[in-house]
């Protein structure tokens, strides 16, 4: 695992990687594979909108299980950036849950056919995921249209991946695709 | 003076004199019959001499002196006498008069008058069998069992007994503590800390709406989605609601091996008061309270039956209650219980409704030793059928059918008029509908809400270091769960009744639930979530995802997003 095999094993990578262990083992019960069903019978998660959509990032392309170190991968984007990350040594391999990382990750919630550009309609499938019934198809369609027209800097009405990074450039992304385990 | 099961030998001895035999089964607790024959036996023999001997199998009996010896070898079957007998170089047969002396060629020895054939065990007379021991243990169990625990908890006085036995549990799990603090003190591996209270991740608390209109145009932008994102990642590492189906996480080992999930061995000394405590609790506990479970649940039966022939009146029902009151007492004991309640001057009154949080099946007989409620609930078959259907002759228990449960207009309507009677005794309900792991209340259902009346919150809170009272019906059935209950230390709880409460003005069913939960949960010390108990076994309805879907909408329309459009398009 690209993580563990980081030169500077420090602590908190341990600790972090420790946590999310003890996590799954207290709600593992049978082997080391996790199911599209384990997950939907959370509750928190089914009401999410995104719901599906995150627990389709778990699972590879084209396979219905998950193992452990599938999970960790992902899991991993969401480890926060330490400060001390910040300055070392920039040969190695970008770790997980650096910034690009964390918007690649965002990235490919919205692109669905991985072709490295968002297009209208995939726009306004997350856009219908988020708000349901509550708002005709005329909005939405001019909502991914004002929005994508903003966003797109080379006019082919698609959203590239460094055009994603352009517009997000003034948001804390560390502290929103972070989370902090208590010990 | 221990039993000897299995084989015993008494070995023989010299200058063993048949007028010795009484003495000899007298010290051998043998039967009177048994040793008469035997002298019978001895003297028709003609002997005068010293030895005797019979072959083949020995029998079960209690010594009584082990230094005396005397070989005895008894036939196999049905203990008859009689059969070729081993030679000895002291003793050999002599035409059917033995002597020591005399050192001649083995005869057989004549065929003996069958002993007759033990009886059934049980009957003290079958020394073959070892029946009087067992059943002289029996009678001894018995005598303890009704002397030092039946009794006064039909009077309602306590012997200390389980005072003892409580401080001796206490005092050894803090060694175990101890003991396992200091191994733990070994740097590796370090084992992260189980989770508190609080969880294992910083939750950000931020509604939806603060955060995402703190972005500068509150309209839709990519960013949004990191919301919805983080808070799926949360839930996937650690969610609320699952977590509470399951049992809890103890913060140090209580010696039983179902939650030794996190501890490795220790050293030596934990292993062996561990493995004490399996004897203790398997061979000496499990049967103790079976015992007494079964008595109690028998004379439920039936004195709630006796009582049920009695006419209506006020002799009844005071002897209901006493039926009540002394085997709920018992079945307390039967799990080894211990009880506190608190601000007994709360205690739910005749035509109310009394409300408390779900842990397992016992919580009923928890509540009913301090008071006599009326039941609610399904007709079961059974055992819990027969139980039920004794106990409503004696007392207006509320058992439904299957069918009648689900037409919920029946069911108020039965329990208002319940409790429209005020001679009536408080009915006790579990609004939460499944059992709960006790770390949280769950949403209370409505419908014990809408009947009316009085509300008698009581909140129920076990301490889970003695043994864990939740049932997982998911992943034990009842009777895997009561063996887990009747092997585990004990059952500590505290019960806090709460002053009772009302259904203010214009305050809807659901509303009123959730103020009497909320009052029950902080005093139980418990958690509130607003989750369904009923998530255990089925999914989450879509109206919730649908309510944050509305939500968002919401915000999306409401900062002008949309009619800044309008003003775009309408000024090109």
């Amino acid at each position: 695992m690209a993580l563990l095999d980081q030169k500077n094993n420090n602590v908190s990578i341990t600790v972090f990687i420790l946590c999310c262990v003890h996590t799954i083992m207290t709600r593992k019960e049978n082997g080391w594979q996790e199911h599209r069903e384990d997950f939907q019978r959370i509750p928190e998660l089914a009401i999410n909108p995104l719901g599906d959509r995150i627990i389709n990032a778990f699972f590879p392309e084209g396979e219905d299980q998950v193992n452990f170190r599938g999970f960790m991968r992902t899991l991993a984007h969401f480890r926060p950036i330490e400060d001390n990350e910040k300055s070392k040594d920039q040969n190695g391999p970008e770790p997980l849950n650096s910034r690009s990382n964390k918007l690649h990750f965002a990235f490919r919630l919205y692109d669905l056919d991985k072709d490295d550009k968002i297009s209208r309609d995939e726009l306004l499938q997350v856009l219908r995921m988020m708000v349901g019934v509550n708002i005709s198809d005329e909005q939405l369609g001019s909502i991914a249209d004002r929005t994508i027209q903003e966003a797109d800097q080379d006019g082919d009405s698609a959203i590239s991946f460094a055009e994603f990074v352009k517009v997000l450039e003034k948001v804390d992304v560390e502290q929103k695709m972070s989370i902090r385990f208590l010990h | 003076m221990s039993l000897m099961s299995g084989y015993v030998k008494l070995r023989y001895t010299d200058g063993f004199q048949p007028s010795e035999t009484q003495e000899f089964a007298h010290a051998i607790k043998f039967d009177i019959r048994c040793a008469i024959s035997l002298k019978r036996r001895l003297t028709s023999t003609g002997t005068t001499s010293n030895c005797f001997q019979f072959s083949s199998c020995l029998v079960l009996f209690h010594i009584h002196r082990p230094s005396s010896f005397a070989q005895f070898s008894f036939a196999p079957r049905a203990a008859r006498f009689g059969l070729p007998p081993r030679s000895s170089p002291r003793c050999r047969p002599v035409g059917g008069v033995y002597s020591r002396t005399r050192s001649l060629p083995c005869r057989p020895y004549p065929r003996l008058r069958p002993l007759p054939t033990p009886q059934r065990p049980g009957r003290s007379g079958s020394p073959m069998r070892g029946g009087a021991g067992a059943s002289q243990v029996g009678t001894a169990w018995l005598a303890v069992v009704f002397g030092l625990i039946i009794v006064p908890s039909a009077l309602g006085i306590s012997l200390g007994i389980s005072e003892a036995y409580m401080w001796v549990l206490v005092k050894t799990l803090e060694w175990a503590t101890i003991r396992l603090q200091k191994g733990a003190k070994k740097p590796q591996p370090q084992m992260p800390r189980t989770p508190t209270a609080n969880g294992i991740i910083e939750r950000d608390e931020t509604p939806m709406e603060k955060e995402i209109s703190l972005l500068h145009r509150a309209d839709f932008e990519f960013s949004h989605i990191f919301y919805f994102c983080r808070k799926g990642f949360e839930a996937i590492v650690e969610d609320e609601v699952t977590q509470r189906f399951s049992s809890e996480e103890l913060l140090s080992w209580n010696l039983l091996t179902r939650t030794n999930v996190n501890f490795h061995y220790i050293s030596l000394r934990l292993t062996v008061v561990w493995v004490i405590g399996v004897i203790v609790r398997y061979c000496f506990l499990l049967p103790l309270r079976f015992t007494l479970a079964a008595i109690g649940i028998i004379s439920m039966i039936v004195g709630t039956t006796a009582v049920g022939q009695l006419p209506n009146g006020r002799v009844k029902n005071y002897l209901s209650e006493v039926v009540h009151l002394t085997c709920s007492r018992i079945l307390v004991r039967a799990l080894s219980g211990t009880i506190h309640y608190h601000n007994k001057e709360n205690r739910p009154q005749k035509g109310g409704i009394c409300v408390a949080n779900h842990t397992s099946p016992i919580d009923a007989i928890i509540l009913t030793n301090d008071g006599c409620y009326a039941m609610v609930g399904q007709v079961h078959g059974g055992l819990m059928g027969i139980i039920q259907r004794a106990t409503v002759k004696a007392c207006p228990h509320v058992w439904f059918e299957r069918s009648e449960i689900k037409d919920r207009h029946l069911v108020t309507k039965r329990l208002r008029e319940h409790v429209a009677d005020k001679t009536k005794l408080p009915i006790l309900i579990f609004p939460e509908g499944t059992c709960i792991n006790n770390t949280s209340v769950m949403m209370f259902k409505k419908g014990s809400f809408e009947i009316g009346g009085t509300i008698y919150p009581v909140a129920i809170k076990y301490d889970p270091q003695f043994g864990d009272a939740f049932w997982n019906s998911s992943k034990y059935n009842i009777v895997s769960y009561l063996l887990r209950i009747m092997t585990s230390w004990a059952i500590v709880c505290n019960v806090w009744y709460l002053p009772p409460m009302v259904r203010k003005e214009g305050e809807d069913a659901v509303q009123f639930a959730n103020r009497v939960r909320s009052a029950i949960a902080r005093q139980g010390g418990l958690t509130e979530l607003p989750w369904d108990g009923g998530l255990k076994r089925a999914k989450v309805k879509d109206t919730f995802k649908e309510e944050q879907q509305k939500n968002y909408s919401k915000m999306l329309v409401r900062n002008g997003s949309v009619g800044s459009l309008n003003a775009e398009t309408e000024s090109d």
